[in-house]
């Protein structure tokens, strides 16, 4: 296995311009600004309707140092696969043809768009920066929204559904890889970012974000909420390689061991409120039936 | 004839800093930074930079000592949080002013 | 060469022949055999082109778009409801000014299903601003086809080439097959000044404001209002883009010279039929019956319907003493689209002809030729009196 990257060694190299429009202590901002980094100059971007869209910029001024496309809301997937059909077409090797979208357009609008871009076996990488709702619209439920969660079409009872786990959808396609990473642990989410870039095929990676406005918490405490939900076991740092499912990171560290309290993470966000005691007992058991098979 | 010059118009935009203007100037709190805490700053090595690594805006240098660009910076409280010296604190940006009776 | 084969096959191998790189496409009746045949020149490795079989016309749109926007020259075809499963997809690929071209194989829409022709597909996607050519055979098929790439390249706007389903797509014609070598040297390679490239990066159809802004050189960078009024003013001129393009290739190839509008036995007409498409082939029969009988009758065939040739329609059509107008397609609750627009064309001409407009053939009902016949009839015979609301052919409506 490589040597995993630390601050140190990290590249200085950045990819993306300050003075975004990006909100203050913007998850995302750090997911894109790591990604970024691992991705490299050789890069191509298509980017849907999203929080991104904003933060990279008005015409004619962009954010991000990369060539990007903007794309239609549910068709990231198939646009990224016409830009390597274009690269293909046009003899240009050595470009990484990168989908960046949200949860909403990844786990609804565009999920057409990217389960055939993973059945045709195309040679992109798919990120999905998941802040688990509509949060350029206005904080309003997507499929990746979970339980229990106030948003502003589910302003009173929470959402009623479970959330949609989209990375185990991309892996029943049977792609090379998937992984999970987090804006909270950003050297994880590089190298993985990077292990995509010498894979081929469909490659997908599937990033929690904490976004400050959109959970309602203090901007100072992005990396702090992020680190919750994956000490408390919500959410789980995995790659499945091959079809070869591994915890890695800070959630591999957490096998054998006592977990944090999912309470404690419901507690750092207003918009987990509405959940009653029975409610976090329910996730609290669903969370530790799934690490019993782990 | 002459033909005309096509398609002179396109959103296509160029890199640059600044789209959101001066960001600076969202900031409430601004993050000062204890030199005699900073750990590289301290003991003059490489070391820590997690201000660096977990700034959502590029604002903080990788350097010794670490530098904010109070031109972008957003005043988020990222680095203060994650200062595993304590060595970043949140000043308010504007104090009131208490007026003689 | 001369060959005998579909209006479909005409049309993949005008794409072959233009040297298309990218094609994504989505199977829908009529169009499937245009794609069949376009994959099977790429598997053959007749064409060196990326098959992609996306999995819808949404998709298929935003592979064209993705593969323009990186600097190839990109295909796609459809019909019916798979034209406005892409409508969105449409408006994009006009506003990114992206010369993709796409073959459309005219069909009713549903609902009710109907895999038959009509041509509310491309009528009713007449204001995304497309150019949208409409061909009367096969040879006309394979020549728009490689026009198409040359004018979208020249314009920078995309271009959707007609043709009826069945009428055209399935029917069996010779047309003459242009040589590789005249393509060549006719349509360059497609060479955009901007597209996505690492070592130029650019953000491309960014969130644009209403206002103008200074860009990051100090420039002043025009707002969403003016790159809307600058393709306004391109799709106006690419008329005049058009008809240079269709001299050369009359030149290069014998064929051509008539790229607005295609008129039979006009010069001396007091009525004259118009429409769009295959009818007007089948209009000139009628023309040929009425003439027998000393009705002073011609046909005029509309074969770019955007950018409207309102123009060369005023030279045509002013000064007759009533045009008919027979279209597959309405503007619902209102006129046939075609009829309208000659109507407001015709506003400012000091010779203003009657105008009348008939509704026919939708859902692919047959339109028999005594039909026409009967309808042309009644139009010459009382120019003055048929009112404003267009008229039904063929209805079999219980008493």
């Amino acid at each position: 296995m490589e040597k995993a990257t630390t601050i140190l060694n990290l590249t200085e190299d950045e990819f993306v311009h300050s003075g975004n429009r990006a909100c203050s202590g913007c998850g995302l901002s750090i997911v894109y600004r790591m990604g970024l980094k691992a991705l490299g100059k050789n890069t191509i971007l298509v980017v849907p309707p999203s929080c991104l869209t904003v933060l990279q910029g008005l015409y004619p001024v962009a954010s991000t140092k990369l060539p990007c496309v903007n794309v239609t809301f549910a068709s990231t997937g198939a646009a990224a696969t016409g830009v390597r059909a274009a690269m293909r077409a046009l003899k240009k090797a050595n470009v990484n043809v990168v989908a960046w979208a949200g949860d909403g357009g990844t786990s609804d609008i565009g999920i057409q768009a990217l389960s055939g871009a993973c059945e045709r076996g195309e040679n992109i990488i798919y990120i999905c920066y998941d802040n688990e709702a509509y949060m350029n619209t206005g904080v309003q439920r997507s499929g990746t929204t979970p339980q229990g969660v106030l948003t502003t079409t589910t302003p009173i009872k929470g959402k009623l559904q479970e959330k949609k786990d989209v990375p185990s959808i991309i892996a029943a396609h049977g792609i090379g890889y998937v992984a999970t990473a987090s804006a909270a642990y950003p050297l994880d989410l590089y190298d993985k970012v990077k292990k995509a870039t010498t894979i081929s095929g469909p490659r997908y990676i599937h990033v929690h974000t904490p976004c400050p406005p959109g959970w309602n918490f203090d901007p100072r405490y992005t990396i702090k909420v992020g680190k919750l939900a994956v000490k408390t076991g919500l959410f789980d740092l995995y790659e499945i390689e091959n079809g070869v499912f591994k915890l890695t990171g800070a959630s591999l560290h957490l096998l054998g061991k006592t977990r944090l309290p999912v309470s404690e993470y419901f507690a750092t966000q207003g918009r987990f409120k509405s959940l009653d005691a029975e409610s976090v007992a329910k996730v609290q058991k669903q969370v530790d039936a799934k690490w019993a098979n782990y | 004839m002459v033909e005309r010059k096509y398609c002179d118009m396109i959103s296509r935009s160029k890199p640059g800093p600044g789209d959101g203007g001066n960001t600076g100037s969202w900031r409430v709190m601004r993050p000062i930074i204890n030199l005699e805490a900073c750990i590289p700053a301290k003991t003059g090595k490489k070391s820590c930079f997690n201000c660096w690594l977990y700034c959502p805006d590029c604002v903080v240098t990788k350097t010794i000592p670490p530098v904010i660009n109070y031109e972008y910076c957003k005043g988020c409280g990222i680095c203060a949080e994650e200062c595993p010296a304590g060595a970043i604190s949140m000043v308010a940006e504007a104090t009131p002013i208490t007026e003689d009776k | 060469m001369h060959i005998i084969e579909s209006g479909n096959v005409a049309a993949a191998t005008g794409v072959k022949l233009s040297r298309a790189q990218v094609i994504a496409a989505y199977p829908i009746t009529p169009q499937t055999p245009l794609t069949e045949k376009l994959s099977e020149f790429v598997e053959s490795g007749e064409l060196a082109a990326e098959y992609i079989p996306v999995e819808s016309e949404h998709s298929a749109m935003a592979v064209c778009i993705a593969a323009s926007s990186a600097g190839a020259r990109a295909f796609t075809a459809t019909s019916a409801n798979g034209l406005l499963y892409m409508v969105e997809q449409l408006h994009w690929a006009v506003g990114a000014r992206l010369p993709v071209v796409m073959c459309v194989a005219n069909r009713g829409i549903g609902a009710p299903w109907t895999v038959w022709n009509d041509q509310q597909d491309t009528i009713s996607q007449r204001d995304v601003g497309w150019i949208q050519l409409y061909c009367n055979d096969h040879q006309q098929i394979i020549d728009s086809v490689i026009k198409a790439f040359k004018l979208a390249q020249t314009v920078s706007i995309p271009v959707m080439v007609c043709y009826d389903g069945y009428l055209l797509s399935h029917t069996y014609m010779p047309f003459e097959q242009p040589e590789q070598g005249k393509v060549d040297a006719f349509l360059p390679a497609f060479a955009p000044k901007h597209f996505l490239d690492p070592e130029n990066p650019g953000n491309f159809n960014t969130v644009t404001l209403p206002d103008v802004r200074l860009d990051v050189d100090g420039n002043m960078a025009p707002g969403y209002i003016e790159i809307r009024h600058n393709l306004q003013e391109d799709l106006r001129a690419a008329l005049l883009t058009y008809e240079n393009i269709d001299r050369e290739f009359e030149k290069e190839f014998g064929r051509g010279g008539n790229p607005f509008i295609e008129e039979y036995k006009c010069a001396d007409a007091e009525f004259v039929a118009v429409c769009i498409g295959s009818l007007s082939y089948q209009l000139r029969d009628v023309v040929d019956m009425m003439r027998e009988d000393q009705v002073k009758i011609g046909v005029m065939g509309v074969q770019i319907y955007r950018p409207f040739p309102d123009e060369a329609i005023i030279r045509a059509l002013a000064g007759k003493r009533c045009v008919i107008v027979f279209e597959k397609a309405l503007s619902y609750g209102n006129q046939g689209a075609l009829y309208a627009d000659i109507k407001s064309a015709l506003y400012s001409s000091e010779r203003k002809p009657r105008i009348h407009n008939y509704i026919l053939g939708l859902g692919g009902r047959e339109i028999k030729t005594q039909h026409l016949v009967d309808a042309l009839a009644k139009s010459c015979a009382s120019p003055d009196t048929f009112g404003d609301s267009p008229r039904w052919i063929g209805l079999k409506l219980q008493e």
